[in-house]
């Protein structure tokens, strides 16, 4: 498994785990972000401290300190 | 939560319109209603409700309100809340007949997600499928049937901008007004898992009553609900303990048993859409890399997209800070005309006065703020339709976070610098109330274009036109160094009070980067149109009465008993001096004489009142006099010096007449009343009181109740006092008195 932050830019693969506080992780669930949700990595950007993903057609950013409880199957 | 079902005033059925945010839910209610809109807040909140209507071939008057937008019915705050209130009917909600939800078809199994959920409540419903243009440039379309069979509801496939399927949907509004239960799926998703089919049942059985009424669906449909929503630091109003305790005793049992609710019923739900909708999208070419994708990789670039940001932000700031000057100038010239000509017609009167300087003002300084609204919702209006503002969060993220803001933020204290009312507003495209809050709270402090005269003022007064350190021109030193003081102030400001005063649940950012589209006109017309009359009859009312108020009490009484006779100078100036002498003469005598008389007014005396107050800072009772007048607004400060000092009340902060006066003002000692200590002094007061009865007005308007503005005026005169205490003492302190 690697971690969302982790993943290079343009990295296709399946939601293996979603972590995080609570509230944020069923945001992300209801958005659809699920285990086996297959997602793709599009930028990071300031200096890494965003990273946009597409999931389900949806462009979305997550801040790094949070997309680092998210892990992709690798 | 209580279940009132209020009855509309005409009793004609009421349609909502809900959906996802981003998703055109907007321009199909614009689409939906005419042109005669009314905008209200929910009950409780300020979160506006609008509500238009039109009228069907068959049912007649419908009244169609627009529900904000939500990607989920359940929620902690208050405000995503009002979502299921609006759709349930709870809390002084109408019930609403009939629900059209608008769906993104570009990003269908999302927007389902919220469809299942609103399904569960039994309101007949109908899905008009938007962006379907954009859909079949990625070559693919939706299996209409195939989709109408499966949810069991109707299916409108629309192309809002264009008007394409807006009769279509008006059709089976009609329809299912007419017969509800072809708005009503038949079926209802239920979860397999048998542990969780009790969850929801134990959870159903402590909602209230009055929530439900019995029937058994929504009970059900209001047990997920909580089951969802409820936990120890949610911010939900009216949600009975009984209710709280259920839903906790659930959530621990699961615990034990290494079940997670939430997900469970999430990925339940998600799977179901999975298996029966990913049928409907058909695909007729392989995915590209999307327009969107490839303007991204420009505009979210760290340097050429940071510029271009930049230069956006520079075009905005300076319209409103220069482009709209021509406009304001214009009404500004109207209502001087239309001043004189009542001054010309009518004889010299309290009535006469009362209209011109007190209604024709007020309402010129109401009307005044219209080219700085109009421009700046132009501008949002044309970020948020193209999908650009979120762009700008995206691009601002790292700095407004370390103020504990929202990148949306930006704009709105970008505004502040032309002006707190306009930005005041802007605070509206920001989705949560604290992030509102706290950025309304701290906007005014940044340095706004009516504090621009006074500094002018007591610069060019107070300081040589000289260089420091050799190179450094004192005058624009100190502009600039104003400047950069208060907008340190006001981001320290926004920084303490997200931290203290509007804590609020901490929120991780989430931002959705929808794709770009060409604005749709008549929808930014319809937006700038609404702001600005919303404006015009909210805030304007209260600027209006304001205006009258200051007027009364910079006037009253009339004709006090003065201690010089000026008719006797007068004839006296008469009889010894001619010509241009003799002008001179009476001109002085004339702005001596109106010094007199105004400052016998109740609003002087209350500036003597204040004295002791304004001491300890520097400031004698004719600078307090200046801040009374400057309530009206800022840049008043000078024309009030003006009367005060005997210059006449035309004076700008360009006169040399008025620089002298205040160079030459001396206390009865002999020693002068301004200083460059007392400049500085009174330029940090003038940079951090909230002296602008137009942004308490504006702040009204947004939070519609008189405790915020009132907290805005009280702490910004607190900080405004001890600041400029610090700078005046602490400046004699150090010998430079």
């Amino acid at each position: 498994m690697t971690s969302l932050v982790d993943a290079s830019v343009g990295t296709t693969a399946s939601l293996a785990r979603i972590g995080g506080e609570r509230a944020f992780r069923r945001r992300l669930m209801e958005m659809g972000l699920l285990p086996g949700t297959p997602v793709r990595v599009v930028r990071r950007a300031n200096g890494g401290g965003l990273v946009e993903v597409e999931v389900r057609g949806c462009h979305l950013t997550l801040r790094a300190s949070e997309a680092q409880a998210l892990f992709l199957d690798s | 939560m209580t279940a009132t079902r209020l009855q509309p005033a005409t009793g004609a059925p009421l349609v909502a319109v809900a959906g996802n945010p981003n998703v055109g839910k907007t321009s199909l209610f614009n689409r939906l209603t005419g042109q005669d809109l009314k905008v209200t807040n929910y009950p409780g909140v300020t979160v506006e409700r609008h509500v238009g209507h039109t009228d069907l071939p068959d049912a007649g008057h419908v009244e169609i309100i627009d529900i904000p937008g939500t990607y989920s019915l359940s929620g902690r705050s208050a405000e995503e809340q009002i979502a299921i209130q609006a759709i349930a009917g709870l809390e002084g909600n109408q019930t609403p007949d009939l629900l059209v939800m608008a769906v993104d078809s570009t990003q269908l199994s999302r927007n389902l997600y919220l469809v299942l959920q609103v399904l569960e409540l039994g309101v007949p419903t109908i899905l008009a499928l938007t962006m379907t243009d954009m859909l079949e440039r990625r070559k693919q379309r939706i299996d209409l049937d195939g989709l109408t069979k499966v949810l069991g509801v109707p299916v409108v496939r629309m192309v809002c901008h264009r008007g394409e399927g807006v009769d279509e949907l008006r059709a089976t509004m009609d329809r299912v007004l007419a017969d509800p239960s072809l708005g009503r799926p038949g079926w209802l998703w239920r979860p397999e898992h048998p542990m969780l089919l009790e969850d929801i049942d134990q959870v159903g059985r402590a909602v209230p009553d009055n929530w439900v009424g019995d029937d058994q669906d929504r009970r059900w449909a209001f047990g997920l609900w909580a089951l969802l929503s409820l936990a120890d630091d949610d911010e939900l109003n009216a949600i009975p303990d009984e209710l709280r305790k259920a839903v906790a005793e659930r959530h621990a049992l699961a615990e034990e048993s290494d079940r997670e609710i939430e997900a469970d019923v999430i990925r339940g739900r998600y799977e179901w859409i999975d298996s029966h909708v990913a049928d409907a999208v058909i695909s007729t070419a392989p995915p590209v890399k999307t327009r969107t994708e490839r303007v991204d990789s420009i505009l979210l670039h760290p340097v050429l997209g940071f510029g271009i940001f930049v230069v956006a932000m520079g075009v905005l700031f300076q319209s409103l800070f220069s482009w709209a000057d021509p406009m304001i100038g214009l009404i500004e010239t109207i209502f001087n005309e239309l001043a004189a000509l009542i001054e010309g017609s009518m004889g010299p009167s309290l009535v006469r006065d009362f209209i011109v300087d007190g209604v024709i003002a007020g309402v010129g300084s109401v009307v005044v703020f219209l080219p700085q609204i109009l421009l700046l919702f132009f501008m949002i209006c044309l970020m948020e339709d193209t999908g650009y503002m979120a762009r700008v969060a995206f691009l601002m993220d790292r700095i407004m976070r370390k103020i504990g803001l929202h990148g949306r933020a930006f704009v709105p204290m970008l505004s502040g610098f032309a002006c707190a009312v306009p930005a005041v507003m802007a605070t509206r495209t920001m989705e949560r109330r604290r992030d509102r809050m706290v950025t309304m709270m701290a906007v005014p402090l940044m340095s706004c274009s009516a504090r621009l005269p006074v500094y002018t003022l007591l610069i060019a007064a107070l300081f040589p036109p000289a260089n420091v350190f050799g190179f450094v021109p004192v005058q624009g030193g100190l502009m600039v160094a104003m400047y950069v003081f208060s907008t340190l102030i006001a981001l320290a400001a926004a920084g303490i009070m997200s931290k203290f005063v509007f804590r609020g649940v901490e929120v991780p950012l989430l931002l959705e980067l929808p794709p770009y589209r060409v604005p749709h006109w008549m929808s930014v017309v319809r937006m700038m149109w609404q702001r600005a009359s919303l404006f015009l009859q909210e805030a304007g009312r209260v600027i209006l009465v304001c205006t009258i108020v200051l007027w009364a009490l910079l006037t009253f009484p009339r004709d006090p008993a003065l201690e010089t006779d000026y008719e006797a100078l007068r004839s006296q100036a008469t009889s010894t001096l001619t010509g241009d002498a003799l002008d001179e003469r009476l001109a002085v005598l004339d702005g001596e004489e109106g010094s007199d008389i105004f400052l016998q007014s109740y609003g002087a005396r209350m500036g003597k009142l204040i004295e002791p107050a304004v001491e300890p800072l520097g400031f004698d009772w004719k600078i307090g006099v200046g801040l009374i007048g400057a309530f009206a607004a800022r840049e008043v400060f000078v024309s009030t010096m003006g009367v005060v000092y005997g210059v006449g009340d035309g004076a700008d902060e360009e006169s040399t007449t008025l620089r002298e006066h205040i160079r030459d003002e001396t206390y009865t000692d002999g020693k002068p009343v301004y200083t460059p200590l007392v400049a500085l002094s009174l330029m940090v007061f003038i940079a951090l009181s909230c002296q602008c009865m137009s942004t308490l007005a504006a702040v009204y308007r947004e939070t519609h109740t008189w405790k915020w503005p009132t907290f805005m005026f009280g702490y910004m005169t607190a900080l405004a006092w001890v600041m400029s205490f610090a700078v005046y003492q602490g400046g004699k302190a150090l010998g430079l008195g």
